[in-house]
């Protein structure tokens, strides 16, 4: 069986190996991300929501999930 | 009152109180002083999304970004960049263009670093945000974010937290009079009756959010700030009596026994 690549990208400041040729939107599915509620950003690229799938991540890619926490 | 309402980039709030969501035991706690206060904005921040525990609450679940207009807040950036990238994440979050936008100076004062926020106020208007901004108790500058776009004006009281109340009335007053723009005190207030003193001044309105996160009952005091509000702005719209060096007797000479 061939082994399946895995690459490594930056996930909210922290390291984390995934399958390589992926895609933005399946990722974020996997880590069960409530999409409405987020923003993301693809190298600090504000990513829309509706073109997630078309992102293919790549080695080294950092993103950023954020949402709306209580503050001043 | 029921016509007095705060109209902030066109939108009409029925609340003049503006309170904070954060430094709260918990999200109910949180959740519970906004109703009681009666707020009909609240400031938010943006941060990471917890990955690894996804149990953890989240404060739409607790406050209804459609019932409350969710106002989201650059707190914790020092300069015009993180601020920048801060909102426009927000605005992609839904769709959200009133932001609250607070650029700091200096990690022990919290004081404004003003002319990153004017930068930054003037960016964020051309990209169509409607932008309130914290900025010091200076009116030249208040002026200055006038013209670049702001479309409401946040002095602070105080410096953030300090619940110190306000400092400089004479400088909020001459704000007052020199912009039609929404005036709204930020930061810095510790006690209802500071909110009081603020909507006395003229102010269109107030934000809080440690004197009810950390005070010994936060609900009560939600409360006492809702009613503080609500009694400042009445005895502004009402008309203060004129100040006497000299007392002016309240019942009748005549008649006297």
């Amino acid at each position: 069986m061939k082994k399946i690549k895995k690459i490594k990208i930056k996930i909210n400041g922290n390291f984390r190996l995934i399958n390589s040729n992926i895609n933005l939107l399946n990722l974020l599915k996997s880590l069960k991300i409530p999409f409405k509620k987020v923003a993301i950003e693809l190298n600090q690229e504000i990513i829309d929501k509706k073109k997630l799938n078309k992102k293919i991540l790549k080695k080294g890619d950092k993103i950023e999930i954020v949402h709306f926490i209580g503050g001043g | 009152m029921k016509k007095d309402k705060l109209i902030i980039a066109n939108k009409n709030f029925k609340s003049r109180l503006i309170v904070g969501t954060g430094k709260y035991k918990s999200m109910t706690e949180c959740a519970r002083a906004v109703k009681i206060s009666g707020a009909s904005i609240v400031t938010v921040a943006v941060r990471r999304v917890n990955i690894t525990d996804k149990k953890k609450a989240l404060l739409m679940d607790y406050i209804d970004p459609k019932k409350i207009t969710y106002l989201p807040n650059t707190a914790g950036c020092f300069n015009s960049k993180d601020a920048l990238r801060t909102l426009r994440l927000a605005r992609e979050i839904g769709g959200w263009k009133l932001v609250k936008l607070e650029v700091l100076g200096d990690k022990k004062n919290l004081f404004p670093e003003m002319i990153e926020t004017l930068k930054s106020t003037e960016v964020l208007s051309k990209e169509g945000f409607k932008v309130m901004v914290y900025c010091n108790d200076d009116p030249l500058m208040a002026k200055r974010l006038e013209d670049s776009g702001a479309c409401a004006i946040m002095p602070l009281a105080a410096p953030i937290g300090s619940g110190l109340g306000i400092q400089n009335k004479t400088n909020i007053r001459i704000i007052r009079k020199q912009t039609k723009l929404p005036l709204i005190i930020d930061a810095g207030l510790g006690q209802a009756s500071d909110a009081t003193i603020a909507m006395e001044l003229g102010c269109d309105g107030v934000l809080v959010n440690t004197a009810i996160a950390k005070a010994k009952k936060p609900l009560d005091m939600a409360l006492a700030f809702k009613n503080a509000v609500i009694a400042g702005r009445q005895s502004y719209l009402s008309g203060r009596i004129q100040k006497n060096l000299m007392g002016s007797a309240s019942s009748p000479k005549k008649g006297i026994i």
